[in-house]
Order: structure tokens, then C-alpha cells, then sequence
């Protein structure tokens, strides 16, 4: 098991290594040797990974495989639940997040994260983006208006609901629901965005405008974004990552991975064959 | 609809299926007739509590709710006094119980560890459970004594001291009394609106908690901005429960409520309520009396009180259920 | 490539790191004090609940001897014991609770079985979840005029009536609730076989969710033998030896609600020993309901 492990980690690391040489100089996020149990169960193997600056980072695998797990391991959302417990590093700036000494809090200002489901809280729209803005800011009124006009915009809302601002947002529909969680997070300006299978729950026409925001939300933040739908992750990421029963079986410029995969693995389950 | 089904699905013999028919006519109106019968001792209590209290009602009008005598000797009977009480001790008793629910609540569903959450869980559950009775014992023998020694004296020497608000903490510390009363209330109601905070706290869904979460928010922040607003009627409906509990209350309250029929400026002086003079006053009252219709009529007014609180609070409550 | 090359179009400063941290300080400062008083919050509830148990235990142990339940209620300075009582509330408890179940079941089960939506199953519904939390002196109060007075006096049998008016929305709140755990795949399993509805629900749902509705019944029983208030005016209470039902009938709430107001010291005692063996009785009661219920899952 453990020759394995190593076997299909060299490939993924190298093929991280080249893929970062080709587009960026710097990576935002930097996964090593990281372990995640649930209990004495092992979620994820061994994980090495690396998310470049300013690009989206897809990741792929049959349900279970620890994708999703990744993801909540990124911003310590597992911390939140006793019996989850992760090893090995995530750096950031040189930090280990997951140093106990570190402010998770603040930390989560810096990595956002979006859901399955669109989670709008119970207040207006536009308490909804003001509210994470003043857990870590003090803005006055006009810079406030601003910051929110802003990243209603930039989540491509702002013309749907820029008159109604002060109504619920719970009467909004399914997919400007999830704009308008995306615009919350953006709104508290973090540096990279996790999003969790954000489109899953959603129709294909707001399905397409959340990918064409990812595509537009590149330009400053960097992205992972956990999907069951390759043709989403072809679309989207730059970076595609492969899981498989808690291992990264493979990692590759999003073009490479779905057109010429290393692994007999990663071409069984883009091609279909189980998952 | 399932009836149909069975003839269709099973070929029985004619005669197992007339039975069975039979069978159910019979089962359903015998259920049915219980839930009429139910329906009807709701109404068969109301009408009750209304026709013993009509001479009270007919012989002192609208004076019976606002009068404020009751003087069993000149027969003259008046609610205002007992209605004042039980309002202010269970109203008291909610600002006390609250604060203190909530933090169970929020401790039991975001702070506990896991193996911790049973365990204190069902403590709080069993306080619910022990008899009025006992609360009223407990309270006589070993609050009232804090009260007239240790609480009272301190609080009259020092709140008392204070303009406006000295005359709500003056007087002489007896023990007993509407602010004893409401402690006891307090505490009983307490594991009433700490279950409903938790069971509806517990409803809300974990993907809220975890964007919020997600955003950096604290504990704390979660709970006030996410949690609390998403279940802010259910919240309602559990206090109004704990309300229409404390309102009806009366063995505890007859042991520690001082039982004087006056309204007092501090909290400390003594007082009754709707359910402690019915509870002492009606062995006193003979078979056809106006004082025993009197009491009937108090009965009367307190079964609307807590009708209406209860069935706001059923109301509240209901609509998280269908949700 | 051109992209990531672009400067970022965030809007305003910069945030300011340290006015930040300072932020998020003051915020878990808030945090941990709320957190704290939540965590006192708790130990209060739990304190309360050990200073009753304590205190019954300390009175009323000293007070409990083989005696309180062999000898019968005495006049003060005669040594008597609390059998009377004992006896007169188990007999009410279990008579209250024999009329109180079979109605609040056949309720239960309408709700559940045959008026899930139904305009008259919500208002039976309803008015059961309010009798539920009604005040019980008022059910003595009713109790007292359609039983003691045109029966001409207090008997132990209308205080077992007002005992099971309370039984009922208890029995009826559990039994509805365990019959919709049922899955509807059990049900219709049954009709499947041919079994019409009522065997399906005597036979089949009532036995699967018997141990729900045990639960719900057993905490009935804790509910009514420790009330007081409706029994004030239906069986009054009765000094002197007797287990006729047509007369009034000791209980031990109404014993304790005496005895403990009285000023004779030795009376006083025995009032704590009754209400040590009541609240044994009933959180006794409690946990092994629970108990019944947590095993089931």
C-alpha cells in the first residue's frame, strides 16, 4: 500500500511541478503530506498539492473519495466538529494553517468558501454581504455601500436586486441565492475561494453564469472548486486534480488531464468506467 | 383508498372481507369518537369554569376582572388583585428564566462536548419533571430563608437606597413574596424553554452555520446572527409555553407567595395569584356560596388567560413543524 | 496569462491588518464571556436540580424509616407513618392512568392513522396540546363540579377522573408521534397481505411503536402522581384509613401539601420523607422511560 502510495504521488508531484513552471511562479496554497481521519477512519492519504495563484484549481472523483474533504480541510471547517483531525501541513505565506496557534477566524477571512446548496442568511440582501465585511472591517456608511455595490457586481447580481436591496434574501431564486453567496464571500476580500460543488443544486442556465463568474473571479482570487461534472471542470479550472479513495491519483493542466491522462486510473473515470 | 387496495391485492373469502370492512367502520369511529370526546372536555371545561362563575359574574359585572377586594366576609369579590399577580410573577419569572435558557440551550447545542450533551441534557429534562409539590417544599423551606436573610436584606440596602427604582427593592425582607414566587416559577419553567430552544436550535441546518462559519464568524456571532434569527419563532412559541406554564401555576407559588390580597409597590412585599387563591380559598367556600362561584369565575378568567398564551405559542410552534 | 497580470480591481485601502486583528480580538473576547456565561448558565440549571435532590435527601432521609410505609397517618407526636397515602396515590395514579390510556391511544392513533391532515384531526390536535399544558387546578375545578358536586362529595374516584384528563394529551402526544415514526413501507406491507386497516393498526403499528408509547404512558404516570393541584378538590385528602373510592382518599402530594405547611416539627419530617419517595418515584420513573426509548433506537 505504501509503495503505491509513493508510486502515484511522484507523477502528481511532477506534474504539479511543470504545470506550475507553465503558468505561475507562485502558489497561493501549498498541500503536504497531509492526512485526514474521521475518527480512526482515513479520509484522505499522503495528499500533496499545490494551488496557483490567480487560477482555478478542479477537483474531480467518484463521491467519497475525499474532494469535499480537501476542501473543508483548506479553511479548518472540519475543526468545527471533534473526532476530524488533519496532519501534515497546508502553508500558506510560509503559516501552517493547520497550527493550532493560528486564527482560524481570520483565516476564514482570507479563505472563503461557497456551498452545495445556496445558503443565504435569514436578513435583507444587502445585510447579508455588509454582515461578513464588519466581522473583520470597520468601514463608514459610504465605504459600506460601496464595498457592497461592488461585490454584488462582481458576482453579477448587482442589476437583479440593486432596487430591492433591503427585501429578505430569502425571496430570491436558486441560482441568484448562490450569486449572492458568492458575492458575500468575495465581499470580505479573501485571497483564495473555495467552492463547494456550488452549482449541483442549481438549473443549467444559472449553472453556466456561476461558471462564466468563476472564469471572470480568476482575475483576482485564487480558486478551488470541488465538482462531480467534468465537463464543468474542463470548462472552469485550469488545474484539474483527481481523486480516488482518499488519494491524488493525478494532477494536471485541465487540457492534459482530460486529453492525455498518466494514470489508468484517471482514464477509467473520465472516460466512464466507474464513478 | 387502502381498503380498496386490500380487495384488489388479496382475494379474500366474502366473509373475512365483510369483517374486515366491519371491523374498521367500528375501529375508525371508536378512534374518532376519542378525539371528538377529546374536543368536547376542552369545551366541557371552559363551559363549566363559565356557568360556576356566573353568579360572580352577573352579581359584580366588569368590576369582577378590575375590583380589587376580595372580602369574603361582605361577600365581595374582586380578580384584579390575583389577576395582577399572576401576570407580574410570570412575567418575572420569564425575564429570569430566559437569559438563563437560552445559555443552556446554546451550550447544550454548540458548546458541550459531545459525551457531555445526554447526560446534562436529560438533568435539565428531570428538572422539568419533578412534582410542583416539591418546588413549593424546597422553596419554603430553603429559598424563603435565603430570601429574608441573605438576598433581601442586601438588596433593601443597597437598590433600595437608590430614587424611583428603591421602592421596587424596599420594605421588610419577609422571605416570601411575588419576587420568591417568581424565582420559584423561574426555575420550573426554566427546562421547559431551555428543551424547546434546543430541540429548534438543533433544526437549523448545518450548511447555514457553516457559512457563517465560513465567513469567520465566532460561536457567538453564529448563534446571534444565523441561528436565533432562523428559528426566531420557534424561540417565541417555547417562551410562550414556559408563560403558559408559569400562569397556571400553583403549589409551589401557594407555599412562597406571602398570600395577601394587595398590590405592593416592591417586589418583595407579598401578593397571590389567580391559581393560589383558588387553591387556599376554596375549602373555606360552601357548596352554592357567591365566593364559591367567585372562585369558579377566577378559574374562568385564568383558563382564557392561558388559553390564548397557549395557543399562540401551539401556533408559533407549528409553524417551524410544517416548515 | 495576461489575466494574472492585471491589477487586482479590489475597491478601497487595503485592509488594515492590525485594525483587524484588534477587530477579531474584541470579537473572541465576546466570544469566550459569552461562552463562560453560557457555561454558568448551564451549571445553574444543574445546580438547582442537585440543591433539590440534596435537600430532599438530607431531610428526608433522616425522617425515612420502614415505619413511614407500614403505619398509617397519625395526629401529631403519635409516630404514624404515610401508608394511607402511599396507597391512596397508587390507587388513583393506577386508575387515572387505566381510564386516561385507552382514550389518549385511540386519539393518538385517529391523529396518526386516520386524520393526518384532516380539518377535525387539527382541532383535536390542538385542543390536546393545550390541555396538555393546562393549568391542572382548573381540570380539580371541572372535575369538582360534573363529579363531587351532583355526586354529592369528595371521592377518590373523581380524583382519579382529573388524574387521567391529564393522562390523556400525554398518552395522546406520544402515541401520535411513535405511529408517525413508522415508515409507510410497514403499512402498506400489511394491506399488502391483505389485513384490513384496524389489524393492521392493533396487530401490526401498535406493536411496533409499543415501546414509544410505553414510554409515553410511563411518563404520564411520573406526571400525575406527583399533582397536587386537581386533586385538592375532587378526593380532598383523608387522615383516616381508607381505601373506598366513593369516600375522600389520602394522597401523598396532598399529605406533603398538609404536613409540610403544619407547625409540628415531627409532621414536617414525615412531609420530607413523602416528597424523598415521590421524587424518587418520579425521576426513577423518567429515566427508565427514557431509558425504554433510547434502547429502542
Amino acid at each position: 500500500m505504501a509503495s503505491a502510495t509513493t508510486r502515484i504521488a511522484t507523477p502528481a508531484i511532477s506534474a504539479a511541478q511543470t504545470l506550475q513552471n507553465a503558468v505561475s511562479s507562485e502558489a497561493r496554497l501549498q498541500v503536504r503530506n497531509l492526512d485526514f481521519f474521521y475518527d480512526a477512519n482515513k479520509a484522505l492519504k499522503n495528499i500533496n498539492l499545490e494551488l496557483p495563484s490567480r487560477r482555478v484549481t478542479g477537483m474531480i472523483g467518484p463521491s467519497g473519495c475525499g474532494k469535499s474533504t480537501l476542501l473543508r480541510v483548506l479553511n479548518r471547517m472540519y475543526s468545527l466538529y471533534p473526532g476530524q483531525r488533519a496532519t501534515g501541513e497546508v502553508l500558506m505565506d510560509g503559516q501552517n494553517i493547520l497550527d493550532d496557534s493560528i486564527d482560524i477566524n481570520a483565516l476564514r477571512s482570507r479563505i472563503g468558501m461557497v456551498f452545495q446548496k445556496p445558503t443565504p442568511f435569514p436578513m435583507t440582501i444587502y445585510e447579508n454581504i455588509a454582515f461578513g465585511i464588519r466581522l473583520h472591517e470597520k468601514l463608514s456608511k459610504t465605504e459600506m455601500d460601496e464595498r457592497v455595490e461592488w461585490a454584488l457586481t462582481r458576482a453579477a447580481i448587482w442589476g437583479e436586486v440593486k432596487d430591492r436591496l433591503n427585501t429578505s434574501a430569502m425571496g430570491l431564486s436558486g441560482g441568484q441565492q448562490q450569486r449572492l453567496c458568492i458575492a458575500r464571500t468575495i465581499a470580505v476580500r479573501p485571497e483564495v475561494i473555495l467552492l463547494d460543488e456550488p452549482t449541483s443544486a442549481l438549473d443549467p442556465i444559472s449553472t453556466l453564469r456561476i461558471e462564466e463568474l468563476i472564469d471572470e473571479l480568476k482575475r483576482d482570487f485564487t480558486i478551488a472548486i470541488v465538482t462531480h461534472n467534468m465537463q464543468q471542470a474542463a470548462r472552469c479550472a485550469d488545474q484539474v486534480a483527481f481523486f480516488y479513495l482518499g488519494e491524488l491519483v493525478e494532477v494536471a493542466p485541465a487540457e492534459e488531464m482530460f486529453t492525455a491522462p498518466k494514470q489508468q486510473r484517471t482514464q477509467d473515470y473520465i472516460t466512464g468506467r466507474f464513478g | 383508498m387502502q381498503q380498496a387496495v386490500t380487495m384488489t391485492a388479496a382475494p379474500l373469502p366474502r366473509e373475512a372481507r365483510r369483517s374486515g370492512a366491519l371491523g374498521d367502520a367500528i375501529f375508525k369511529a371508536a378512534c374518532q369518537a376519542a378525539g371528538i370526546f377529546v374536543l368536547l372536555l376542552l369545551g366541557a371545561i371552559i363551559i363549566g369554569l363559565f356557568l360556576g362563575g356566573w353568579d360572580a359574574f352577573r352579581t359584580f359585572g366588569p368590576g369582577f376582572v378590575t375590583g380589587t377586594d376580595w372580602d369574603p366576609v361582605q361577600d365581595v369579590f374582586g380578580a384584579g388583585v390575583s389577576i395582577y399577580g399572576t401576570v407580574v410573577t410570570a412575567v418575572l419569572a420569564l425575564i429570569m428564566a430566559v437569559p438563563v435558557a437560552f445559555g443552556i440551550a446554546f451550550y447544550l447545542t454548540e458548546l458541550a462536548p459531545a459525551w457531555l450533551r445526554g447526560p446534562v441534557g436529560t438533568a435539565v429534562e428531570l428538572l422539568a419533571a419533578v412534582p410542583s409539590i416539591i418546588y413549593g417544599m424546597w422553596g419554603f423551606f430553603m429559598i424563603v430563608p435565603f430570601m429574608a436573610q441573605t438576598f433581601q436584606p442586601a438588596l433593601i440596602d443597597t437598590l433600595g437606597e437608590l430614587p424611583v427604582i428603591g421602592a421596587l427593592f424596599s420594605g421588610a425582607p419577609f422571605g416570601t413574596g411575588i419576587f420568591t414566587a417568581s424565582l420559584i416559577l423561574a426555575i420550573m419553567v426554566l427546562p421547559f424553554i431551555a428543551a424547546v430552544m434546543r430541540d429548534v436550535f438543533n433544526t437549523v441546518p448545518p450548511v447555514f452555520k457553516e457559512s457563517a462559519y465560513g465567513l469567520g464568524c465566532t460561536t457567538w456571532e453564529v448563534v446571534r446572527n444565523v441561528v436565533l434569527p432562523y428559528t426566531r419563532v420557534s424561540v417565541v412559541g417555547g417562551i410562550m409555553l414556559g408563560l403558559g406554564r408559569a400562569l397556571g401555576e400553583t403549589m409551589a407559588v401557594t407555599f412562597v407567595i406571602g398570600n395577601a390580597n394587595r398590590i405592593s409597590t416592591s417586589l418583595f412585599g407579598p401578593g397571590n395569584t389567580i391559581a393560589s387563591v383558588i387553591a387556599l380559598e376554596f375549602g373555606e367556600a360552601t357548596m352554592g356560596s357567591l365566593k364559591l362561584s367567585a372562585l369558579l369565575g377566577l378559574g374562568f378568567i385564568l383558563f382564557v388567560i392561558s388559553f390564548i398564551v397557549l395557543a399562540l405559542s401551539r401556533l408559533l410552534l407549528r409553524q417551524r413543524m410544517a416548515k | 496569462m495576461s489575466a494574472a497580470m492585471q491589477a487586482p480591481s479590489m475597491p478601497g485601502q487595503p485592509r488594515d491588518l492590525r485594525a483587524s486583528a484588534a477587530l477579531g480580538r474584541r470579537r473572541r473576547r465576546t466570544d469566550m464571556a459569552i461562552r463562560a456565561a453560557c457555561f454558568v448558565a448551564t451549571g445553574i440549571g444543574l445546580l438547582f436540580l442537585v440543591s433539590i435532590l440534596g435537600t430532599l435527601l438530607w431531610n428526608g432521609a433522616s425522617a425515612f424509616s420502614l415505619h413511614v410505609f407500614t403505619d398509617v397517618t397519625r395526629p401529631p407526636g403519635s409516630n404514624g407513618g404515610l401508608l394511607n397515602p402511599i396507597i391512596g396515590s397508587l390507587i388513583q395514579t393506577f386508575i387515572g392512568t387505566a381510564i386516561g390510556t385507552p382514550i389518549g391511544l385511540l386519539v393518538g392513533t385517529y391523529l396518526a392513522e386516520y386524520a393526518k391532515n384532516t380539518p377535525l384531526g387539527n382541532a383535536v390536535r390542538f385542543v390536546s396540546d393545550i390541555l396538555l399544558s393546562a393549568p391542572s387546578i382548573l381540570i380539580g375545578l371541572f372535575v369538582y363540579q360534573v363529579l363531587v358536586v351532583p355526586f354529592g362529595g369528595f371521592s377518590g374516584w373523581a380524583g382519579a377522573v382529573a388524574l387521567a384528563i391529564i393522562v390523556i394529551p400525554i398518552v395522546v402526544r406520544t402515541t401520535e408521534d411513535m405511529l408517525r415514526l413508522l415508515p409507510d413501507t410497514l403499512r402498506e406491507a400489511v394491506i399488502g397481505l391483505g389485513a384490513p386497516k384496524w389489524k393492521m393498526i392493533t396487530l401490526v403499528c401498535w406493536r411496533a411503536a409499543a415501546s414509544g408509547i410505553m414510554t409515553g404512558v410511563l411518563l404520564a404516570i411520573a406526571r400525575v402522581a406527583g399533582e397536587t393541584a386537581p386533586l385538592l378538590f375532587t378526593s380532598l385528602g383523608n387522615l383516616n384509613w381508607s381505601v373506598s373510592l366513593s369516600a375522600p382518599m389520602a394522597s401523598l402530594p396532598l399529605t406533603i401539601y398538609a404536613y409540610a405547611g403544619s407547625p409540628y416539627q415531627d409532621w414536617i419530617a414525615l412531609a420530607w420523607a413523602g416528597a424523598l419517595i415521590i421524587t424518587l418515584g418520579v425521576l426513577g420513573l423518567n429515566i427508565f422511560a427514557r431509558s425504554l426509548l433510547r434502547r429502542r433506537k
